[in-house]
């Protein structure tokens, strides 16, 4: 836990001197810039600190183009066969690499990765957080995001919930999205608030994105800047809230084309790495 | 005016910001670190010419100087706007600089922004920054083709590297004209808030020489050539990859042999030695894509120093002999692909062709050539196999190239006759004597051009007419 303390601060440091716009005022303490987030009891956390290859006691992988979970494309016409390779996913220097490449494989014009903690780490409410490096050009889309226990395929989506933490847009490289989906708000009717930065890109440098979820609200973040509250007065008439029923699992992917973002072109750079430096989690101890 | 200052300070606000994040954790300056000054004026063209700031068409080119004008009537922000009024195709075109007597630090700016629209669609064929005569323009920036609408639209020029970019006097530049029947003419172009700004936004650097090919030369210890294609690509906010032309300053290149080729900061590649060299480039610490490979086998012999008495020669090309007339070697036929390039070979000009599927040497005078009897040239290859067809053409009593565009046969009063030039061995002179056979027989006395076909790569000299 102390380490960890360290940590957080030396992270907090090198934000402060990035981010110089807030006022931070010759303070280097974390309280004045953790406004934002109040939950402080780690339970969950991978560093990406060891070499090689993906702790699979965390993290499954998904693999294909969806068409064996019955969801070509994954639900929106995506272009990608996400596989396991190194050349796809791997751990470097303290690092997640999801690299997004162009090749024929099975199929597909593009491969890359995805990963996801189902049943090896399902949390309800929390601080969920990640800081990551993005891609850019048209067709990236990462996404850090969340979707609620199915209890065995007995609810479907969007019945189950879903919280994108963090979606970008490649060809949008000041902007990422925040959003929940939900019975009668799911899709491209989601509830969803864009976030952003002010002189500075996503591909560039490392930002933190995070929410902090409790009972009847979700708070979104990026670095210090709380930006959006999603709670239950957002759902429209005949929808329901359903996040404060079951514990969601953490997904981490990099997908190429789709719906949300459109094909890549002749300019999109290939082969291209999505960084993720940490995935970690905290529960409210005020709250237990 | 208001939101410029305004900018301004905050852009020193955010500097203190950031000594005080620095002070507060108590991290000591490492001994290296030096503040640039704070940075000077961005603006170009706000509601007005800024400090310093005036305007210089490009009379001497055929710009027209009454194009220009500030407009109160059409304006993006504030008071006034720049207005160009494009004439239509043959009345010239619109092109000036805005250069300021008072020389500007743009280091801590990362483009040049505006916001632009005209009265039609249109294509500004040139824009940017950094012409400035004292410099030979060193610092030049354009952006070719640059697409404006009907709506009043914000423009970002980014800097290739603006560290470089610290006593500059061009802020803003442009060319346009209707450079063809049918294309846009007649029409008006508005510029407004034109500034210098540091968008922090500008990122993904992607510098290219040679467009981004890789080339390969064969070349001579003595020859010179220069880095074509320097272009600096940033990803914009906007998700656009804006690609403009830079200036060869802007790069750093380098050999990869120095005993077989130098390159200086012009991007001009001198062949010293024997061997082969990688010319390569970086733009701001990024490895450029592109890159020239030069082989030398070594200098380029002289051709054999011609013997005919002066008397008896009407030379077209050659150092030994007065020109009977000036020649234009580079006529651009419709559908060539030819380079040709006039060079130096220690103080012998030689003429080089390369990729030739046909061009021409065309004569600016006749030549009479009833008294004479041959045509002399001398043909140098390097690669096997070599053969270039020539025809001579004489173009008759009316002086004008008549030629069936289905065949590429003389019609009307021309006539030629035609060789191919065989039997060339590689990396030797061979010289050639062409009796005027054929047609030429009879009419010989209206020469006027020499078609060149295949090859399609070759070097001539000693190009001359002549009796024994």
């Amino acid at each position: 836990m102390k380490n960890m303390n360290r940590k957080i601060i030396s992270a907090l440091v090198l934000k402060a001197i990035i981010i110089v716009a807030i006022g931070v005022m010759g303070s280097c303490s974390t309280d004045e810039t953790q406004t934002v987030a109040t939950f402080n009891n780690l339970i969950f956390e991978d560093e990406f600190d060891i070499d090689g290859e993906l702790n699979t006691a965390i993290w499954n992988f998904d693999i294909g183009d969806g068409t064996a979970q019955g969801i070509p494309g994954w639900g929106n016409n995506e272009l990608q066969y996400y596989t396991d390779r190194p050349s796809n996913i791997t751990v470097e220097n303290g690092f997640l690499l999801i690299t997004a490449m162009r090749e024929d494989f099975n199929g597909s014009q593009f491969t890359s990765a995805r990963i996801q903690t189902e049943g090896k780490f399902e949390q309800r409410f929390g601080r969920f957080e990640a800081r990551m490096r993005l891609p850019f050009g048209q067709g990236m889309w990462p996404a850090f995001w969340m979707l609620g226990d199915d209890e065995d395929g007995a609810i479907i989506w969007p019945q189950r919930g879903e919280i994108d933490i963090m979606e970008y847009r490649g060809q949008n490289p000041t902007e990422v999205l925040g959003s929940v989906h939900g019975p009668g708000f799911a899709g491209a009717e989601s509830i969803t608030k864009s976030f952003f930065l002010e002189e500075d890109r996503f591909d560039t440098g490392f930002h933190v994105f995070g929410i902090e979820w409790g009972p009847n609200f979700i708070n979104y973040y990026v670095d210090d800047v709380l930006y959006n509250q999603i709670t239950p007065d957002d759902v429209p008439e005949g929808g329901e809230w359903v996040f404060n029923e079951r514990p969601f699992h953490i997904l981490l992917n990099l997908a190429v084309g789709g719906d949300f973002v459109g094909s890549p072109n002749d300019e999109t750079v290939f082969p291209q790495t999505m960084l993720v430096d940490y995935v970690r989690v905290y529960e409210n101890t005020n709250a237990n | 005016m208001k939101n410029n200052k305004y900018i301004n300070v905050l852009y020193i606000l955010l500097l203190s910001f950031g000594i005080t994040v620095f002070s507060g954790c108590e991290r000591s300056f490492s001994d290296d670190v030096e503040f640039a000054t704070f940075p000077a004026n961005g603006d170009v063209f706000i509601d007005n010419f800024s400090a310093g700031l005036d305007f210089f068409p490009f009379v001497d080119a055929g710009a027209d100087p009454e194009a220009f004008s500030v407009v109160t009537d059409e304006v993006f922000s504030g008071s006034s706007a720049m207005r160009f009024d494009v004439p239509s195709f043959g009345n010239g075109f619109v092109g000036a600089t805005f250069n300021t007597t008072a020389n500007r630090d743009l280091s801590g700016f990362d483009a040049l922004t505006f916001y632009a629209r005209a009265s039609q669609a249109a294509s500004i064929d040139a824009i940017g920054f950094g012409i400035d005569g004292s410099t030979n323009n060193r610092f030049q920036v354009t952006v070719n083709n640059l697409d404006v609408s009907t709506r009043w639209e914000k423009y970002v020029i980014p800097i290739p590297d603006p560290t470089m970019l610290v006593n500059e006097s061009g802020l803003f530049w442009l060319a346009e004209g209707a450079s063809f029947e049918g294309d846009e003419g007649g029409y008006a172009l508005f510029f407004d808030e034109i500034k210098f700004e540091r968008l922090g936004t500008i990122a993904q650097p992607n510098p290219a020489i040679f467009s981004g090919q890789d080339v390969t030369e064969q070349v001579f210890t003595g020859s010179s050539l220069v880095i074509s294609g320097l272009t600096q690509t940033f990803n914009l906010a906007s998700g656009i990859n804006q690609t403009a032309t830079a200036a060869p300053a802007y790069f750093d290149f380098s050999s990869s042999d120095n005993s077989v080729a130098i390159v200086n900061e012009l991007g001009e590649v001198s062949v010293i030695g024997v061997g082969t060299a990688t010319i390569s480039a970086l733009l701001g610490g990024v490895a450029a894509q592109g890159s020239l490979a030069v082989t030398s086998g070594g200098g380029l012999p002289f051709a054999p120093t011609p013997t005919i008495p002066e008397a008896n020669v009407s030379s077209i090309f050659s150092n030994a002999y007065p020109d009977a007339t000036a020649i234009n070697f580079a006529p651009g036929f419709g559908g060539s692909t030819t380079e040709t390039t006039l060079t130096s070979n220690n103080g012998d000009e030689i003429l080089s062709y390369t990729n030739n599927n046909f061009t021409g040497i065309i004569f600016d005078n006749t030549v009479d050539a009833s008294g004479l009897t041959f045509l002399h040239v001398d043909v140098f290859v390097q690669d096997a196999g070599t053969q270039v067809g020539l025809q001579i053409r004489d173009i008759g009593a009316n002086q004008m190239i008549e030629t069936d565009v289905n065949n590429g046969f003389p019609i009307g009063d021309d006539v030629d006759f035609r060789i191919d030039l065989t039997g060339l061995t590689v990396g030797q002179w061979t010289s050639i004597d062409i009796p005027l056979g054929g047609d030429l027989t009879t009419q010989r006395n209206n020469l006027g051009a020499l078609i060149l076909v295949g090859g399609p790569n070759f070097i001539l000299d000693n190009i001359y007419f002549f009796t024994e």
